[in-house]
């Protein structure tokens, strides 16, 4: 093998990504022929299901760092948003669906965080898609067992002071963080604070860019 | 403010599809804040129609969870547990 490496290298010297021409596993081949039943049966049509997914592809972190930089700007809002974070996003105009929000703010005495161990429960309807480390199992098993850890490893330091509140996303709602407003942002404005906020700090795994390093 | 409401996680492993993570069944926590009711995914996810269940968001302290001798005790965790996995508890220790 030492002397046939090249070939599995491209021309920039980097190695070719395997195929993934393996035969459809048993849910693949499930939902191809759960969705061609019903565009059969006239439940739905193809361009239902595309329309879904480009809303979905729509769904993207500006959703939520909108929602955040309001927070930070306007207290009535912020005030909503914490009783009831569904109806406080519905109203701002987003499509959230039948999604069930909760908002948990960080400050300098607590940080939180959220991780899905049973599976990966997301708010997709105002973030978009997770991340893949969302989902890993290291994520997932380690964030309930040591959180600090984890957090340190995105780059998040935390004094002791600080009380770090993990929240595991098990059943119904979801969850969305209002990271700490960086200083120095006085008298910005919400869209100028908006591209502070990361999709990282809005799990948790994340602060808000400061001006400095924006 | 009102005492807190301890609750324990029901210690069973029952078979089939559950919602309570195994980490915390057996585990004393208090009642964060009440929502639902919601259906109850253990009969959801066989296609039958799931009872109205209250669902509670309890917090557990990592101590609760893992031993005294964790990094943190004082750190806690959040989940949403339905009604019929909790019983009213006595508190292992101060909130």
């Amino acid at each position: 093998m030492p002397h046939d490496h090249h070939d599995h290298l491209s021309p920039s010297g980097h190695p070719y990504r395997a195929d993934d021409d393996h035969p459809l596993t048993y849910w693949q081949q499930m939902e191809i022929a759960v969705r061609e039943l019903l565009i059969e049966k006239g439940v739905t049509t193809a361009a239902e299901i595309n329309a879904q997914i480009d809303a979905m592809d729509a769904r993207n972190p500006a959703n939520g760092a909108a929602v955040v930089a309001r927070a930070w700007t306007d207290p009535a809002f912020r005030e909503d948003l914490l009783k009831d974070a569904s109806a406080a996003t519905r109203d701002m105009g987003f499509d959230i669906g039948p999604m069930k929000l909760i908002a948990l703010e960080n400050t300098a005495e607590v940080h939180n965080v959220v991780v899905c161990t049973l599976c990966s429960c997301y708010p997709r309807n105002l973030l978009g898609l997770p991340p893949d480390w969302y989902k890993s199992r290291a994520y997932r098993s380690r964030t309930v067992k040591e959180p600090r850890k984890v957090l340190a490893e995105f780059g998040v330091d935390l004094p002791d002071a600080t009380q770090v509140r993990v929240h595991d996303s098990t059943a119904d709602m979801r969850y969305v963080v209002i990271p700490a407003r960086p200083a120095g942002t006085d008298g910005w404005d919400a869209d100028r604070l908006a591209a502070l906020v990361t999709r990282d700090s809005m799990i948790g795994t994340g602060l808000a860019k400061t001006p400095d390093s924006a | 403010m009102s005492a807190p409401q301890f609750m324990r996680v029901r210690a069973d492993m029952p078979p089939g599809h559950v919602r309570t993570p195994a980490y915390l069944r057996g585990k004393t926590g208090w009642v964060e804040r009440r929502l639902g009711p919601f259906p109850n995914p253990e009969s959801l996810a066989y296609g039958l129609e799931g009872q109205a269940l209250p669902l509670l968001r309890v917090r557990f302290t990592m101590a609760e969870v893992w031993g005294a001798d964790t990094s943190h005790p004082d750190d806690t965790i959040d989940a949403e547990i339905y009604a019929h996995w909790l019983e009213p508890a006595e508190a292992p220790h101060a909130p």
